[in-house]
């Protein structure tokens, strides 16, 4: 516990970041990195229901072998449509831009990011982007796949590929602002006494990822740039039969899009390690460690990106460098897991739903890795690239990994950031919904995979029908936790118990102000004395049983008056 | 609706039984690290729940021995498949000595398939059994990617260059042959089907139908038609180099480089001779690019190559 | 470093004018960290063509005005000039010099431009705008295709600097930077000595390297 911080009211009846002033103009002009936070809640949440919608209708179709849901080309353009939205406007912004920008400045004692305009600017490219890229994929455009690959989509392709491309590119640029942002908020805004090694693990998982955004982005920015061009106005660069060579298209594009899938990922860990220590009420077993490996995922992440070419003629050697470094990055992955679960050794450990989707995360996200392993071994990715296989490890590392951590994550800071709570029978039946119908939807993939069935088919061989059949329930199933989470989160905003400033008794910065907190988060800037997770001698039992217990409120405001 | 539901695909190539024995490996040390982690968090969420609401367990900083213990045994595992999945790829690379070639063209949206021999087929491809087969792949417009689930074996054709793939069949019977990179409209309708005969029953194939030109033939036809004979003499007198013996040797281009006469740089030189041309001719050469299809430009450098041959 | 009163340029967010002036400098040099590596991927692209089609490349840096470049990069070189000493005014708290010098950059970066567009100009009366009505060789196409998107992308670059001055000047005027509170220019000019240097690279490389040395003019 750091000495006083607000000697702040409880969070009825004073002014919070959200009656703080009212009205449309205030949310769209907001300079709070709270409300873009909220505002990047909602609009990523929209995309990620628009691409939900998508996978629905692809796995509609893929209940029989014939094509005879969707037209071809209609059905190239749902697929399209579903990597596009949930990878550029929901993964690569979920973790970073919404819980990011709403809990870094806390988590570290500041009152807001170091460029607060530039984060308005951020969430404004996000939206610009996205409108064009819908727009293009509306007006029925776009075919390709997210990963543009040429001459496809240089030469063969319509000019909404253009459109779409400058709109990805657009939305690129809400990730380089975000990245500057972090990075020079963390290193030039921490609390007195918030040293590096007393950082919470999510601000170290934010540095690694705010350094990947820096430095790769760009380079897919100007790689989209270049295929626009070519799409446009056939400039030449990748169409083979001018001299261009497509293989140079995918080495920059995958260059960024391997440590993109970092970028996803990584904040993902960062809300694990949070929510494991409070559920567990310890420190994370082996701290530094956990910090750094975020570091070396982030630095190894960008040598490893001709894993993905090694069917296309690369030469041997430079396809044997990949595949050792791919497998030198799981290991950092690995050191997670295990100190994850050592964390859980002794410790004080209960069951709510973010611990639910937590210890969830761990279980699928190893399975996602450890599929990665078997794509990193040259002689076995000869088989596997292209096929379900790969779509089954990425759903795996992606759902089953990234989702679940930041459906962890908005349930362990819900309270925090809209001072309610939500039902608990409800959430973890949603939970459980999830997980179950997770695995159904995706496992029967990995055989599909090796059965040779390839990846983007519209029709397929009838033998595999039965496991596409498996795979179609199972998502039916995910839709529906899924919306019933939508639903539950949605009401509680209306009728959900009020929360206090710490409901899970946790230990950080953010849970000594009120829920929600006000606009300024601090009225005095904390002096931090101790190191995270100091839940040994936190007065946990402070706070009372539950989110809305008056008399654990009472008891702090006495303690604050006194402090 | 088949009546089979299959789970694994068959072993049909020398290539499937290494595949799948990493493959299981993988499979048991994922099983291993997999279960091992979730025994341990199921236990520790059992043992130690919380009990009442007082409890303060005590700090575990961390141990050294183990975050080495647990860094290095990942390191060597990983290490040990990578050399062994290294090993494999490293033979899939070069086909031996005495494989047979067959040219395979990809096209929106349909395999074009040529045997030495003369014969065509069309998303076929019927070959012997244990007898490698080395398949020379092109594009005629995006990437495709040549894949057969039963032989483990995938390469994609890409636009611009020859990519080359091998395997050996070790069962006779027919495959199916998907093309693995997403090319558009029909790109999963590019379904074909690899058929794999014993020996004798494949050279009666590959006789029997309409007896057409072998390669070599249509290529030396092509040769003459196409006027490339009135600049490649033999005589070294002409405008252009003489190929008799060409194929296969280091050639010095113009800018002061030596590169090797493959495939790749033959099939340059048709389609866009004045970017590697032989130190010590002009750039007179016309392009045939777009004339020309990708099946006749394997055709004339299988010509090409055949005057290596007699020498 | 701050006085009793908050000074008027310190945000709400930062403690002390040092802080603010610090944070603003870092987010300036990550911003120039991705603007690396975005024309990164540029140069990337040009050397594996140049390794692929070295003789296309040198017949492409043939066509290329080497006196204009040569022009080109003295007034970008004198422009950073100016723009240092434009900083120098600032940190003096010197309002009329920092105008003067400020102005100077702007002078000669519209001069690049200038000399820009009328390189670009022959080069469309000579038919070799990439595009369907380009006059040369797929290869050749490739490199123009190069020229102009690196040089392109820096003029774009050049325009925002440009476009970034006149946002300032009527702030200088109005004299919003004193000798304590001058990080805007300092980082704008961190800016602008990033373009200048972009050039330095793409000049040797598109103009210079395994051109013809005594070209027939």
């Amino acid at each position: 516990m750091t000495t006083n911080t607000t000697a702040s009211q409880t969070s009825s009846g004073d002014v919070s970041y959200l009656s703080a002033s009212y009205g449309i103009k205030s949310w769209l002009l907001t300079l709070d990195h709270k409300r873009v936070g909220i505002l990047y809640l909602i609009m990523t949440t929209v995309f990620f229901m628009v691409g939900g919608l998508f996978a629905s209708l692809i796995r509609l179709e893929l209940l029989t072998p014939q094509g005879d849901v969707f037209e071809a080309d209609t059905y190239n353009k749902l697929f399209t449509m579903h990597g596009v939205a949930m990878i550029f406007f929901f993964l690569i912004p979920s973790v970073p831009a919404v819980l990011g920008n709403f809990l870094l400045p806390i988590q570290i004692g500041a009152r807001d990011v170091a460029f607060p305009k530039l984060n308005l600017l951020s969430w404004y490219c996000f939206m610009v982007g996205g409108t064009l890229a819908t727009f293009a994929i509306v007006m029925g455009g776009v075919d390709t796949g997210w990963t543009f690959y040429t001459p496809y989509s240089s030469t063969y392709s319509s000019y909404y590929v253009a459109l779409a491309l400058s709109g990805v590119f657009i939305n690129g640029f809400s990730s380089i602002l975000t990245g500057v942002n972090f990075l020079t908020t963390i290193h030039k805004m921490r609390a007195p006494g918030m040293t590096w090694f007393r950082l919470p693990l999510f601000i170290w998982a934010q540095y690694a990822t705010s350094v990947i955004m820096i430095l790769g982005t760009p380079v897919v920015a100007i790689t989209l740039l270049l295929v626009a061009l070519e799409n446009l106005f056939r400039i030449g660069i990748f169409d083979p039969a001018l001299g261009g060579d497509p293989i140079l298209f995918q080495h920059m594009f995958w260059f960024y899009s391997h440590p993109a899938v970092y970028i996803m990922i990584v904040p993902g860990f960062g809300v694990i390690s949070e929510v494991i220590a409070c559920f567990a009420r310890k420190r994370i077993f082996g701290y530094t460690f956990v910090a750094f490996s975020s570091l070396a995922i982030a630095l190894l992440g960008f040598l490893v990106w001709g894993h993905h070419m090694f069917t296309t003629g690369q030469s041997m050697y430079a396809g044997m460098v990949f595949s050792f470094i791919s497998f030198l990055v799981g290991v950092p992955t690995a050191v997670k897991i295990f100190n994850w679960t050592a964390t859980l050794y002794r410790g004080s450990i209960s069951l709510e739903t973010p611990m639910y989707y937590a210890l969830g995360f761990i279980g699928l996200f190893m399975l996602g890795g450890l599929t990665g392993l078997f794509l990193s071994t040259i002689a076995v990715d000869i088989h596997l690239h292209d096929t379900y296989f790969v779509v089954a490890h990425f759903h795996f590392v992606m759902v089953g990994g990234m989702v679940m951590a930041y459906l962890a994550g908005i349930h362990f800071w819900w309270p925090k950031m809209t001072g309610r709570m939500y039902h608990e029978g409800w959430s973890k039946a949603s939970a459980l919904l999830i997980f179950f119908g997770f695995n159904l939807t995706f496992f029967p993939q990995f055989v599909l995979g090796y059965l040779g069935m390839p990846r983007r088919y519209h029709v397929y061989p009838e033998e595999f029908q039965i496991l596409n059949v498996m795979s179609t329930a199972g998502a039916s199933i995910l839709a529906v936790g899924y919306l019933i989470l939508f639903a539950y989160l949605f009401l509680s905003l209306f009728v959900g118990r009020k929360a206090g400033p710490n409901p899970w008794r946790a230990v950080g910065l953010e849970w000594e102000i009120p829920s929600p907190p006000g606009p300024h988060n601090f009225d005095v800037t904390p002096i931090v004395t101790k190191e995270a997770y100091a839940y040994e001698e936190a007065d946990v039992t402070r706070f009372g049983g539950n989110a809305n217990d008056a008399e654990g409120e009472q008891i702090h405001q006495e303690e604050g008056a006194e402090a | 609706m088949s009546d089979y539901f299959p789970l694994f695909p068959e072993q049909a190539s020398t290539f499937a039984v290494q595949v799948d024995g990493l493959f299981f490996l993988l499979v048991s040390l994922s099983v291993f690290f997999a279960v091992g982690v979730m025994f341990f968090i199921v236990l520790f969420s059992v043992k130690y729940r919380r009990r009442s609401e007082d409890e303060r367990p005590k700090p575990i900083k961390g141990s050294l021995p183990l975050e080495l213990a647990w860094t290095i045994i990942p390191l060597i595992l990983s290490l040990v498949v990578f050399a062994l999945g290294a090993g494999i790829a490293f033979r899939m690379y070069r086909a031996p000595a005495n494989a047979i070639d067959i040219y395979a063209v990809g096209k929106q949206w349909m395999w074009k398939i040529q045997h030495s021999q003369g014969k065509r087929e069309i998303n076929e491809l019927h070959v012997p059994v244990n007898q490698p087969v080395r398949l020379t792949l092109a594009s005629e417009d995006v990437i495709h990617s040549f894949f057969i689930p039963a032989f483990r074996v995938k390469k994609d054709a890409v636009p611009g260059r020859y990519n080359t793939m091998w395997f050996e069949a070790t069962k006779v019977g027919e495959y199916y042959l998907f093309c693995a990179e997403y090319c558009g409209t029909q790109h999963s309708g590019m379904i074909g089907r690899i058929v794999v005969m014993k020996q004798e029953e494949f050279q009666d194939w590959l006789s029997g139908g309409a007896t057409g030109e072998t390669m070599v033939e249509a290529g030396a036809r092509q040769f003459q038609q196409l006027g490339c004979e009135t600049c490649h003499k033999e005589s070294n007198q002409g405008r252009g180099p003489n190929l008799v013996g060409r194929y296969g040797t280091p050639v010095q281009i113009t800018t002061g480089e030596t590169v090797m006469a493959d495939e790749d740089y033959l099939r340059t030189s048709i389609l866009d001779p004045r970017s590697q041309i032989v130190d010590g001719y002009e750039p007179l050469m016309p392009t045939f690019q777009g004339q020309i299809s990708e099946e006749t430009v394997m055709q004339i450098i299988s010509y090409i190559q055949s005057l290596s041959d007699s020498q | 470093m701050s006085s009793n009163a908050q000074p008027v340029a310190l945000n709400h967010q930062f403690e002390d004018l040092q802080q603010q002036y610090e944070a603003a400098n870092m987010g300036m040099w990550a911003f120039i960290a991705q603007e690396i590596m975005f024309f990164g991927g540029l140069f990337a692209g040009y050397t594996v063509y140049r390794f692929k089609y070295l003789g296309a490349f040198i017949e492409g840096s043939n066509h290329l005005p080497i006196e204009l470049g040569a022009l080109n990069t003295a007034v970008l070189i004198a422009s950073s000039f100016t723009m240092a000493m434009a900083v120098r005014a600032a940190q003096q708290g010197a309002k009329n010099p920092l105008l003067r010098w400020i102005l100077a950059t702007m002078v000669l970066g519209t001069t690049f431009l200038v000399i820009k567009a009328f390189e670009y100009a022959d080069k469309y009366h000579h038919g070799l705008l990439p595009g369907s009505s380009f006059e040369g060789s797929g290869q050749l196409k490739i490199f123009f295709s190069f020229y102009f998107a690196m040089t392109g992308m820096h003029a774009l670059h050049m325009i925002i600097g440009l476009g970034l001055i006149v946002w300032l000047i009527p702030k200088i005027r109005r004299g919003t930077y004193t000798s304590e509170y001058y990080s805007p220019i300092e980082n704008f000019g961190l800016y602008w000595h990033f373009v200048d240097i972009i050039w330095i690279f793409l000049f040797p490389l598109l103009y210079l390297i395994g051109r013809d040395p005594w070209p027939i003019m």
